[in-house]
């Protein structure tokens, strides 16, 4: 059972990894369109000279 | 004189040169939408972003400094087919977003330590079966202690600060009993530990939170769309000044841009975007959206104009005193302010649920303690067990039970073509049994319509059409948008006051005054037309026409006034309209109970009249003099077309030129309303089926965990209900 020592923490890591993950997509504005979002990602060949969004 | 248009005040700088701007498009609803705008402003050299936001109906824009002027997108959109205007955000839409961030933050956060938690949890639960071992099972408790605590301190502040405001002006809502449990059992559960004990209770606490945050960012998510709808379609009406930047040289500039003391050129045909007063020239201006009449005041020197007005016949000048955000008359403002007090006295379903609820669990609790102590338990167990009656009756459903239910009708709402500015709007629309209706702009469309087009040859009025494009007149304009013409007749020549003249094939034609087009005998024959109608002559050749112009009925509004009726509700019109132009609306609509020549305070008077014999009022108006009574009136309702005070002031905004949103309204606030009933029953009742468990002392972490998301989820569910078919036929 000392296992435990070692797999608990990798799992709230992974977790904490999970809500880092999250509060960095909110602040880059990926929630901002979430309409838009879902249509860009089936779109064919966007403009190259286009740049990503900043925010 | 010389016109430039000037966007300059929307523009910001965006750093590295590059300059930024927010435009509000109209008509984007779609992907090949999307990349047809970005492909196409893109093409614009020295653009550097063009992105579209497809939930908000917004691009964004930004281009090398000093390279471009922002007019330019405006028409390169224009010839893709969308109407767009520069957008600025306004301040209460910038704290809804905010707000809305936080809360997603929150609920983030929250989720995150749900699921962690609840990780430790199951193993605790079915080890305290089989065979784990005391060390073991602390090990877990203090693990989620170490994340229950920091993520409860965190994702509850919504609650916290809300019942602290509360509790500090001395009353009471949902959020105290919520952070009274939430506090009472992570500190118990933190107790338990400490003294090794079987049970803690931090799965069920930070559940708690994260089903409530949800329906927290639900209600919070639907207000922040409202805005951003709203917000836009206050962009697109574009609302310019002629502006004087030299003593003959005009701007046209966004009202925005305009400050108190500017002088503005105001012509024929344009409505006023600006409070002022006259300085130079005479004309005739509409008044009707400001007081409701319909007959042309006369403006001279030293006339106060409002904003939403119209002007007729001349041109004039006119000194700002105040901009778009109008300083009115004084006794509208006063009026105004009483009338809001009154409102704020309104207390919602979920509060008074609360006051209620919140008084029973808690004495229920302390009931419970005590008996066990009676009944000769130790204080610690009557304690846990207490406690343990709070987190099962935590009003996790019962938080949940309101703000679903507004979210999913909210959105029906919006599909029908109305926006909500307040949460309680649906409520408060569901109890109104009695409708008082405004006229003009209400009832009526807010623009000029040809009411007898049906009798005249179709080539003879779309010649008319042609012809009134060369007038600058708002009577010429509702001509050629009836006729749907597009083409100006070659060569047409405007005097002014008296009409436009032109020669076609050889045939002179005239559209103006009667007496220009020598149709005077025309006018008595025809009796049969509205007397407060305007007039207008149409000749070619010997042949002569008429054409009644006057401000349409909304083409529904029969029978949105019928339907209105078989929902037994009761139907009035008040408005500051002449009797004769309010009898005739309320007779082709079969109204019986009619009162015009109405001033604010009578309308109010009314009201509170109504409302002192029991009946819940909804005020449908547009004009600025209906503000104070939509504000006074149990809830309210304007078009989207309203003076911005009324907007601002109304419950709701509809959309469009059906009243049909109007009956939209009332069916899903019913239905929302019957469902909120509901949803607070289900909440009793799975109190009423849990208290009795854990008053007896076997309430497990287990039994909580399920019982509480169980209750949650059936509320949920119930609430999607209210999605269904709320659009009956009229």
């Amino acid at each position: 059972m000392e296992i435990l020592v070692i797999l608990v923490p990798l799992a709230l890591m992974l977790g904490l990894a999970g809500l880092a993950g999250f509060l960095w997509s909110l602040r880059s504005g990926q929630y901002d369109d979430l309409d838009g979002a879902a249509w860009r990602a089936i779109a064919d060949d966007e403009p190259p000279q286009e740049a990503p969004a900043k925010r | 004189m010389q016109f430039t248009r000037d966007f300059s005040h929307y523009v910001r700088a965006a750093g590295e040169g590059l300059q930024h701007i927010d435009l509000a498009v109209e008509g984007v609803h779609c992907a090949g939408c999307m990349a047809k705008i970005e492909r196409g402003l893109s093409a614009i050299p020295d653009v550097t972003l063009a992105r579209v936001n497809l939930t908000d109906r917004r691009v964004a824009l930004e281009w090398k400094e000093g390279t471009l002027d922002p007019a330019r997108f405006i028409d390169r959109l224009a010839e893709l087919g969308y109407k767009a205007y520069p957008y600025e955000t306004e301040s209460a839409e910038a704290t809804e977003v905010a707000e809305s961030r936080f809360l997603l933050r929150c609920l983030g956060v929250a989720a995150f330590a749900t699921m962690n938690v609840m990780m430790l949890s199951i193993p605790v639960w079915s080890g305290n079966v089989s065979d784990m071992l005391p060390e073991q099972r602390d090990f877990f408790h203090w693990l989620s202690a170490l994340i229950a605590l920091p993520a409860a301190a965190y994702a509850g502040q919504p609650f916290f600060r809300s019942a602290w405001r509360a509790l500090s002006s001395k009353t009471t809502n949902m959020d105290v009993p919520i952070s009274i449990g939430v506090c009472v059992a992570l500190g118990m559960s933190v107790v338990e530990t400490i003294h090794h004990a079987e049970h803690a209770y931090f799965d069920a606490a930070i559940m708690l939170l994260t089903f409530l945050l949800v329906g927290r960012f639900l209600d919070q998510n639907m207000r922040r769309r409202t805005r951003a709808v709203a917000g836009n379609l206050a962009a697109l009406k574009a609302e310019t000044a002629a502006k004087f930047v030299g003593p003959d040289e005009i701007s046209q500039v966004p009202v925005a841009a305009i400050h108190p003391g500017d002088i503005v050129l105001l012509r024929p045909g344009e409505r006023c975007a600006v409070d002022g007063t006259v300085i130079e020239g005479r004309s005739e201006i509409d008044q009707s959206p400001i007081t409701g009449e319909t007959l042309y005041v006369t403006a001279g020197r030293g006339t106060p104009v409002y904003a939403g007005s119209m002007n007729i016949s001349g041109t004039l000048r006119v000194r700002v005193s105040a901009a778009s955000e109008a300083t009115l008359l004084a006794e509208i403002t006063r009026l105004l302010d009483n009338a809001l007090q009154a409102r704020s006295r309104y207390m919602r379903l979920a509060d008074r649920a609360s006051r209620l609820y919140a008084p029973v669990v808690h004495a229920t609790a302390l009931i419970t303690i005590l008996s066990w102590v009676i009944a000769g338990a130790s204080w610690h167990d009557a304690i846990v067990t207490g406690v343990a009656v709070l987190i099962i009756t935590c009003p996790c459903a019962l938080g949940l039970a309101i703000p679903t239910v507004q979210t999913v009708a909210s959105g029906a709402m919006f599909k029908a073509g109305v926006l909500l500015n307040s949460g309680d709007a649906i409520e408060r629309l569901a109890e109104a049994d009695h409708i008082i209706f405004d006229k003009t702009g209400t009832l009526t469309l807010p623009d000029l319509d040809v009411i007898n087009a049906a009798d005249i040859p179709a080539d003879i009025f779309e010649l008319a059409g042609r012809l009134a494009l060369s007038s600058h007149h708002p009577v010429a304009a509702a001509v050629t948008q009836a006729a749907g013409a597009r083409s100006p007749v070659v060569g047409a020549v405007e005097e002014a006051g008296q009409g436009v003249r032109a020669t076609v094939d050889g045939i002179e034609i005239r559209l103006g005054r009667p007496s220009f087009c020598g149709a005077e005998g025309l006018v008595g024959l025809t009796d049969d037309l509205d007397p407060e109608a305007s007039i207008v002559a149409f000749s070619k050749g010997s042949a002569k026409f008429i054409l009644s112009v006057r401000q349409g009925l909304r083409p529904d509004a029969q029978a949105v006034i019928a339907a209105l009726k078989a929902r037994n509700v009761g139907i009035e019109i008040l408005s500051g309209d002449h009797e004769a132009a309010v009898r005739a609306a309320a007779h082709a609509l079969g109204i019986p109970e009619w009162r015009a020549g109405v001033t604010p305070a009578d309308k109010i008077a009314r009201i509170e009249e109504l409302e002192k014999r029991g009946a819940k009022v909804l005020m449908v108006g547009d004009g600025m003099n209906d503000a104070p009574s939509l504000a006074a009136a149990h809830v309210s309702m304007s078009p989207i077309s309203a003076a911005h005070l009324s907007q601002a002031t109304a419950d709701h905004v509809f959309l469009g030129r059906p009243l049909a949103p109007v009956v939209a309204a009332i069916d899903s606030a019913r239905k929302a309303l019957h469902l909120m009933r509901q949803n607070l029953w289900l909440a009793i009742l799975y109190n009423v089926l849990a208290v009795p468990v854990a008053i007896s002392g076997v309430v497990t972490p287990l039994i909580a965990a399920a019982a509480m998301s169980g209750s949650s989820i059936l509320v949920m569910v119930n609430s999607l209900r209210a999605r269904g078919n709320s659009r009956e036929s009229l």
